[in-house]
């Protein structure tokens, strides 16, 4: 992004507009490391290694055994090759499955005991770890009531979860707030009841890995009745090289619960490609409401495509109970290459799925990503929004189904799904599947391909702005749907990401 | 990109015991090769992914499954008013006593088997040509096979305006013919013609009808396949576009147990245009599946997909749909919409439209709707006096409108509008 002085500035253009691409100038900014002791567990995938991480998490045997069930069902299983995307054969036993900074080795008791060098790391990223009112930056704090203004952060580095803000608070209101890890000795009843349930131990290969060798991640859960007093969240931070990050989160929505989840992801500049497979599955039991909002901003690769994190993720949300609804909201700008497809099962009567999603893929990114929306009980409704844009040499997919099945009377799905190319070397493709089983529902799908208008450019530019400025608030206008149905904190986040992403592929 | 074929049940025994009809130089080569290309992908399987919604079991089976004869009832003959040139084939094999001279000035017309045994003829540089170019990315197996194995079909060169349409009339006499037909049609530049195909063929038919579209040339083609309930199809159509050339096809399909139509695209002119459509009606154990495939490979070219289709009793309609724009093929401007109508609880669409584009300065769209009727237009219908049955028909023959104009010339678009009407008043309760 070219650089704005104030004389630069023109009448008429947003001030703010021009303070974020002032801000956003440069590239990758999450692209440092920090330098930390860790200990890793050796190089390479087997039993022994399972057996390890379990250990190092100090599991109970039940969860041992279920990790080795799935390494075994994992050696049986074949890499999907069907998404469009092209990357080099990854070695699975060259990589490190286990990284911890050795200043964790003893679980801290507070956040006050956190190796500093941590806490400083996330200050950096912008993710103070204290128990501040909220992330820093965000307009409109000042007004909005003290309650909403409040975060809660649940801060993954690595393989261990660093620390988690606001647990004392949010225990009072009866929401359980933790990483996985601890949630399997604390609370391991709701662990064994819902752990594997929406994702199945051999759902797919990367979702297998996962349970095999998953390190941590976080865990939810909000008891009946309960609306969750404040935002939660987690940032994963991938730092040591040749790592696999392999998180698993679980959700759990009591009946008529409510409760938000943010999710961040960010991860040093390497030569090398990294490996993150994750799995996140929600519950939501009757009535409840969960809206899980993701501003996917891994490590891209450089601008000739070298390193980069794979990312190759599986989130299903469970609508379990009648009149239960999950949102799934997501940028997605970082990762050389995304394999990503947030889901709704749909099993509840009345019950809804929505799924807002801006995947941008710029240099030599490849992007396959979309949903599923399982409709399988009666009056259920999906709606589905996607936003596709490529520049460069990206190449960005849109791969969905929408499944009426024949008991899921009277439902409705609208889909709608629209790319924009910039610049003729980059692809945007879109593959939905539709399958209607009943003749009470409706379903309808819509998807268009343009490039940015010329006469819109033209107009920006006659008010002043450069080329790129102009670009990048006609992308915002084309994202705006899905932009608005993010948090408050991600908002800005995701507008200025959505400009960071298409530097440099104007001109 | 479609990805590789699974792991596979091995078809391979299967392809080993096929013999290769005799025949000339040119055409055993073009056998050869199709046969080399059938051994590579293996039959069509279940797991496949071109194959997910439709079951190719009974299209790839040794024998065909036998299908009863179905008797027309008193229905006037298909095109019957229109002055054409008609060709019959009897359970495919050509049928001369039936069939009119094949004269058309403008029009060179021969037989797939009567030129099969001599060592050079025009359409070596076509046969099989464009079914081969149409097996990447996606391989279409069930064609491949058509060449290496068809002995009969026509053989036609368009030089000038064809005076009239050529008619393919396809009769089913025999419970278990295996039919397999295949056909080339060359339009040099600027010629124009138009071919009508009717009929069931047989109780399993496999036709393959390759299509080169020379510069400013136009090819027009509307096919009624046969309404034998237990006859099955696998029909491919192949056509490559020159300069500024036009393409339209339509097909309207009524029962069948068993019909896949693969429509397989390439405009390599620029300013080319092609329209495909499709009307299907069905009825119970109706399995109807459209699978096209666009490519734009030059600038400025237009393309329409157009597919209706009206279920009832556990019908199944599938629509298979793919526009890819190459790079380099400004301008393009596709359009694709795939529409059902359930008219019960256990009818099914099944659609997988696909954009796949890689130029930016392209308009490119796609729809896909799948409801039941309108309550509101019923109603609508039925407090002005109209009985429910016929409000009924009424809207389906208004949903499937669409399709039906993409045909353009008004005698065949009102064949098949009566066609449609008689259908749907043939099994009004």
């Amino acid at each position: 992004m070219a650089a704005l002085d104030d004389r630069q500035v023109k009448d008429g253009v947003d001030r703010e507009t021009v303070d974020t691409v002032r801000q956003v100038g440069g590239a990758y900014k999450y692209g440092w490391n920090t330098d930390i002791e860790m200990d890793y567990a050796p190089m390479g995938l087997n039993e022994d290694i399972v057996r390890l991480i379990s250990s190092k998490n100090e599991e109970p045997e039940w969860m041992t055994e279920w990790r080795l069930a799935a390494y075994r069902r994992w050696l049986e299983k074949k890499e999907p090759t069907w998404a469009m995307v092209d990357y080099p054969k990854i070695d699975f036993q060259k990589q490190y499955y286990y990284a911890r900074p050795k200043s964790m080795a003893v679980k801290p008791k507070s956040l006050d005991d956190v190796d500093p060098k941590l806490l400083a790391t996330y200050e950096k990223l912008g993710i103070p770890l204290k128990e501040q009112m909220i992330l820093a930056g965000v307009e409109g704090a000042d007004e909005a009531p003290a309650e909403a203004r409040k975060v809660a952060v649940d801060a993954v580095f690595d393989s261990v979860s660093v620390g988690t803000t606001f647990q004392a608070e949010l225990k009072r209101a009866g929401v359980i707030f933790c990483s996985i890890s601890e949630a399997i000795k604390e609370h391991p009843e709701l662990v064994k009841k819902y752990l594997g349930s929406v994702v199945p131990v051999s759902d797919n290969f990367y979702a297998t890995l996962n349970s095999a060798v998953f390190s941590d991640g976080s865990f939810v859960y909000v008891p009946p009745g309960v609306r969750c007093p404040m935002e939660l969240s987690t940032y994963f931070r991938i730092n040591a090289e040749n790592t696999g990050q392999f998180e698993r989160t679980l959700i759990i929505a009591d009946k008529g619960s409510f409760v938000s989840y943010l999710e961040g992801c960010t991860a040093p500049q390497r030569d090398e490609s990294q490996l993150h497979a994750a799995v996140v599955e929600i519950i939501a039991e009757e009535d409840a409401e969960v809206k899980y909002s993701t501003v996917q901003n891994w490590y891209p690769g450089d601008e000739n495509g070298k390193g980069g994190i794979y990312n190759f993720v599986t989130k299903r949300a469970d609508c379990r109970g009648d009149r239960s609804k999950v949102m799934w909201t997501q940028v997605e700008t970082g990762s050389a290459v995304t394999w990503k497809y947030p889901s709704c099962i749909l099993r509840g009567n009345d019950s809804q799925g929505e799924f807002y999603s801006i995947a941008i893929a710029n240099n030599w990114q490849q992007a396959d990503t979309g949903t599923k929306m399982i409709h399988l009980g009666k009056n259920t409704r999906s709606r589905i929004v996607s936003k596709g844009i490529s520049a460069g040499h990206a190449q960005n997919t849109y791969r969905g189904l929408v499944s009426m099945h024949p008991k899921a009377k009277n439902s409705r799905n609208y889909t709608q799904c629209d790319s924009l190319l910039i610049g003729d070397t980059c692809g945007a493709h879109t593959v939905p599947y539709i399958e209607v089983k009943n003749n009470s529902s409706r379903v309808e799908h819509e998807a268009t391909t343009s490039k940015v208008d010329d006469d819109q450019l033209f107009y920006c530019r006659q008010r002043g702005m450069d080329e790129e400025e102009a670009v990048a608030l006609v992308v915002n206008g084309f994202c705006r749907e899905v932009l608005q149905a993010l948090p408050m904190e991600f908002a800005m986040e995701a507008q200025q990401l959505v400009a960071i992403s298409l530097e440099g592929s104007v001109g | 990109m479609v990805a590789a074929p699974q792991a596979k049940t091995d078809t391979t025994m299967q392809i080993d015991a096929m013999r290769l009809p005799e025949g000339g130089a040119w055409i055993t080569a073009a056998r050869e090769e199709a046969l080399a290309r059938l051994r590579a992908t293996g039959l069509p399987q279940r797991r496949d992914e071109y194959w997910k919604f439709t079951r190719p079991d009974s299209l790839t089976l040794a024998e065909a499954p036998r299908a009863a004869l179905f008797e027309d009832g008193d229905e006037p003959e298909m095109f019957g008013d229109m002055d054409r040139l008609r060709l019959v084939f009897v359970d495919g094999v050509f049928d001369p006593e039936a069939s009119d001279d094949p004269e058309l000035a403008g029009v060179r017309i021969e037989r797939l088997a009567d030129v099969a045994g001599q060592d050079l003829h025009w359409a070596r540089d076509l046969y099989g040509t464009l079914e081969a170019g149409g097996q990447t990315p996606v391989p279409r197996p069930l064609a491949a096979l058509n060449t290496a194995l068809a002995e009969d079909g026509v053989l036609i060169h368009v030089t000038g305006k064809a005076s009239k349409p050529i008619n393919l009339v396809y009769h089913h006499r025999s419970e278990t013919s295996d039919a397999l037909l295949h056909h080339v049609v060359k339009l040099d530049a600027g010629a124009e013609l138009t071919v009508l195909e009717n009929g069931p063929a047989a109780a399993r038919f496999n036709n393959v009808m390759e299509v080169d579209v020379a510069d400013e040339a136009r090819f027009h083609h509307v096919r009624v396949q046969g309404r034998d309930h237990e006859r099955r199809a696998a029909t491919h159509v192949f056509a490559r576009l020159g300069r500024e050339s036009a393409f339209k096809s339509f097909t309207m399909t009524a029962n069948g147990v068993m019909t896949r139509n693969e429509c397989v695209i390439n405009l390599t002119g620029d300013d080319a245009s092609a329209h495909v459509a499709g009307a299907a009606m069905g009825d119970g154990d109706f399995h109807q599946d459209d699978t096209v495939f666009v490519t734009h490979d030059a600038e400025r070219c237009e393309s329409r997909q157009v597919f209706k289709k009206v279920l009832r009793n556990g019908a199944t309609g599938v629509f298979q749909g793919k526009i890819l724009v190459k790079p380099g093929a400004q301008k393009t401007d596709g359009y694709q919409i795939s529409q059902s109508l359930l008219l019960d609880g256990d009818s099914q669409f099944l659609a997988k439209p696909e954009l796949e584009i890689y130029a930016d300065d392209v308009a490119c769209s796609h729809g896909s709707t799948s409801g039941a009727i309108d309550e509101d237009a019923l109603y609508y219908l039925r407090s002005r006096g109209i009985p429910r049955p016929i409000a009924t028909d009424l809207l389906v023959l208004s949903f499937l409108a669409e399709a039906v104009e993409e045909i353009a010339e008004e005698s065949l678009r009102d064949e098949v509008t009566t066609r449609l009407s008689g259908w749907l008043e043939r099994r009004r309760g």
